[in-house]
């Protein structure tokens, strides 16, 4: 079985390379309608998002409608058919996070790198997200830049988190 | 058996009712809109809510089970007030223009308002996205009528296996359709309307023709020709709150004409050449499957006449195309014919002829712009309008059709068996492409009651049937003891099925007919709404009456079908059949 843990070194892959291992993914979920979104998460991992391209690859492996395996990833917002950039920041409106102030740092996420949720900044280096509640209401506010969690976020400190990150 | 308790009125019924289903058996009415019976059951609407005592939350009653002990409340205060707020939130996303949409007063979503009583609207907010698109020749959707019920997500998953329409993102951003990248125009889309059929309101609609239709029938330099498929006749009449399978043939021909066009034809006598080129078609491959050395037969053959079902085949059995007979649909031969040979008996230029088929379909609006249907640069049919738009038209025209006298088709591309009748239905086509067949091989009447195949009627999803060749004519000799195998269905996903046998090379069949709407034609996308299985059976039986009623039965004996052979096309499969009614198709991409 592929683990995400090997799809790590997709930055060196070809498109090719990265369309076979994709395949054999969906070989090892024995392209059951069941396991799609364990294959949307690899293809994820894999391509960096979902564009059209893969959604109709998946569609014709797992003889499914490209309409089906749109619907599923469009349900979650973990999944993105827009490119990613190299930082996402996602910050977490869950209610603790709420209302322990969430919603001020993501605005202030707004301003400094001027996109919206869903969006990734023209240099291609941060793209934005929301998440509802990761389990870390202890920490609230709080968010993640890829897989570092930041705790009890200022929204003053944001402009130094993010420019030591570039 | 289970014993519960709804409304304080003791019931018992079957373990596996659903509290829905127990109520109604006991006319009880709760309230419901989502719910389809045995197509679409999952609670999605939650307007079918009911009180279980001991309960926390309330039920949507359309998918409990009734259990032992259960005490149900239809009508309690906490109900009737839940089911008004749910009402109340769907409103509240949906454009309140019912005076300007389609379905004004035929709506059920204005039903529901009929029960739900509501006079002032609370609830103002967030709108879903209002994209229509109109990329599709035969289907238009229009997202902010759509009230999210998931019906057309089931029939086009479920029954039809095309898997097209589907909820896409979430919240307010939810939208019903192809992915959003995708228009229905240039989709796997087949066009077969049942969504369109289910729809309870606005959102999925048939793509209007008839504003083509009035414009040339104002025009005085044209020649206006209207031609109607066999289950238009079954159903029209529904419009018009006839009881469901009530014919209505001799109005629907006098109202034609009131309208103003100038030949009525009948799609009828299309179906009996279709019989006449498709069953020549079976012959030649059966020959050479039988009496050649070549074996470079396709067996078995598949029949044609439905768009929705042709498109399906071309998107996801390409490689099967050679299965399919070569025959064009009844309308588009009809077309073809009324533009070539009826222009020259009647010296009028076929430009200035404009083809209207009235059609229990979608599809046939999609199936008339192929560029395989057009012949010398003028399209077979101009335009196709289906039965509902035909009853908007008539209504429009301020016709009492309930008070109309029976009109008759025009000559010569009028008259047609009762063999032409039965192609509204599933079977319909198989049995009467072997009534004639059968025939022309032995020179005996097909056996059976009243020239029927029983096992080849009603609504199961695939049916089949054996007939063994004894005693041919000399010239098929070589069928002697020779068992036809055939096999029906109507529903895209049964045709998928019968598709993978082919596919295996496990097909044990020689014939096959498939229709892409389940039952047929008789419940097309394009029919008077409601459908279910109760309509369906009330307008199959009605068609099988048309058959009955008439005493001519067999395609080959239409007196006006020879005419047209030693007229003007000489014989089945002749250079000019194969130049006017026959076609070709298309590979198409999967996805």
């Amino acid at each position: 079985m592929i683990t995400t843990d090997e799809v790590c070194n997709v930055l060196t892959m070809t498109e090719q390379e990265k369309y076979d291992l994709l395949k054999n993914v969906i070989i090892d979920y024995e392209r059951k309608e069941s396991n799609l979104i364990q294959i949307l998460h690899m293809a994820q991992a894999i391509f960096g998002y979902l564009p059209v391209e893969v959604q109709h690859f998946i569609a014709v492996q797992m003889e499914l409608s490209v309409s089906k395996i749109n619907s599923v990833l469009t349900f979650y917002s973990f999944f993105s058919t827009q490119p990613k950039g190299k930082y996402t920041v996602s910050i977490c409106l869950g209610t603790a996070c709420y209302v322990r102030g969430g919603k001020e740092v993501l605005n202030k996420l707004k301003s400094v790198l001027g996109i919206d949720v869903g969006a990734t900044t023209e240099d291609k280096i941060f793209s934005l997200s929301v998440m509802r509640c990761i389990g870390a209401c202890g920490l609230a506010p709080a968010m993640t830049i890829n897989k570092k969690v930041y705790k009890q976020v200022n929204p003053n400190k944001i402009p130094l988190i993010l420019g030591m990150l570039k | 058996m289970i014993n519960l308790t709804i409304n304080n009125k003791k019931l018992q019924v079957e373990e596996g009712t659903t509290i829905f289903e127990a109520a109604k058996l006991n006319n009880i009415l709760i309230p419901h809109f989502c719910y389809m019976e045995n197509v679409h059951q999952i609670g999605s609407c939650r307007i079918c809510v009911v009180e279980v005592e001991g309960g926390k939350t309330l039920m949507a009653s359309c998918v409990t089970p009734a259990t032992e002990g259960m005490i149900v409340h239809t009508n309690s205060e906490r109900v009737r007030d839940v089911r008004k707020v749910i009402f109340e939130l769907m409103l509240s996303d949906h454009p309140k223009e019912c005076l300007s949409c389609w379905r004004n007063q035929n709506c059920e979503l204005q039903d529901l308002g009929n029960l739900i009583q509501l006079h002032e609207f609370r609830y103002e907010g967030a709108k879903s996205k209002d994209v229509i698109d109109s990329s599709s020749p035969s289907i238009v959707r229009d997202s902010s009528k759509c009230i999210l019920c998931r019906r057309c997500v089931t029939v086009c998953n479920e029954i039809q296996g095309v898997g097209l329409m589907n909820p896409h993102h979430r919240g307010f951003s939810t939208f019903i359709g192809p992915s959003e990248d995708e228009l229905l125009g240039e989709s796997v889309c087949t066009n077969c309307g049942q969504c369109v059929l289910v729809c309870p309101v606005g959102a999925l609609k048939e793509k209007d023709s008839t504003a083509a239709v009035w414009e040339a029938l104002y025009d005085k330099s044209r020649t206006v020709v209207v031609q109607t498929a066999p289950a238009v006749r079954a159903a029209l009449g529904e419009v018009f709150a006839y009881e469901p399978g009530t014919l209505v043939t001799g109005k629907m021909a006098a109202a034609l004409h009131q309208l103003g066009f100038d030949y009525v034809f009948d799609t009828n006598f299309a179906a009996d050449l279709t019989i006449m080129e498709e069953g020549s078609e079976f012959l030649e491959r059966v020959t050479n499957a039988f009496n050649t050395k070549e074996k470079n037969h396709v067996l078995p053959m598949i029949t044609s006449c439905s768009p929705g079902w042709i498109k399906f085949m071309e998107h996801r059995y390409p490689d099967q195309l050679a299965h399919l007979s070569s025959c064009k649909s009844p309308h588009m031969m009809l077309g073809a014919l009324t533009k070539t040979y009826f222009a020259e008996k009647m010296n009028i230029d076929p430009a200035k002829l404009f083809v209207v088929s009235v059609m229990p379909c979608t599809a046939k609006k999609f199936e008339i712009t192929r560029p395989e249907m057009f012949s010398n640069g003028l399209a077979d049919v101009d335009a196709v309008i289906t039965t509902r738009e035909l009853g908007r038209m008539i209504k429009d025209a301020g016709i009492d059709f309930r008070s109309l006298e029976d009109g008759e088709f025009d000559s010569p591309l009028g008259l047609s068996s009762g063999a032409a009748d039965i192609f509204g239905t599933t079977g319909g086509v198989m049995e009467a492409a072997l009534r004639t067949v059968y025939e022309l091989v032995t020179g005996r009447e097909l056996p059976g009651i009243k020239l029927h195949i029983k096992p080849l009627s009603g609504l199961n999803r695939i049916k089949t049937a054996e007939l063994k060749i004894e005693n041919p004519l000399p010239a098929y000799s070589f069928l002697n003891g020779v068992t036809v195998k055939v096999a029906v269905t109507s529903g895209l996903k049964g045709a998928a099925e019968l598709l993978e046998q082919i596919k295996n090379g496990t097909s044990p069949y020689h014939f096959i007919e498939i229709m892409g709407c389940p039952g047929g034609c008789i419940s097309g996308g394009g029919q008077p709404r409601p459908v279910n299985d109760a309509i369906r059976t009330l307008r199959l039986e009605a068609i099988y009456r048309e058959d009955e009623g008439k005493l001519l039965r067999k395609s080959h004996e239409n007196e006006d079908i020879q005419m047209l052979y030693r007229d003007f096309l000489g014989a089945p499969l002749g250079h000019k059949s194969h130049e006017l009614l026959h076609t070709v198709y298309a590979q198409r991409s999967k996805n």
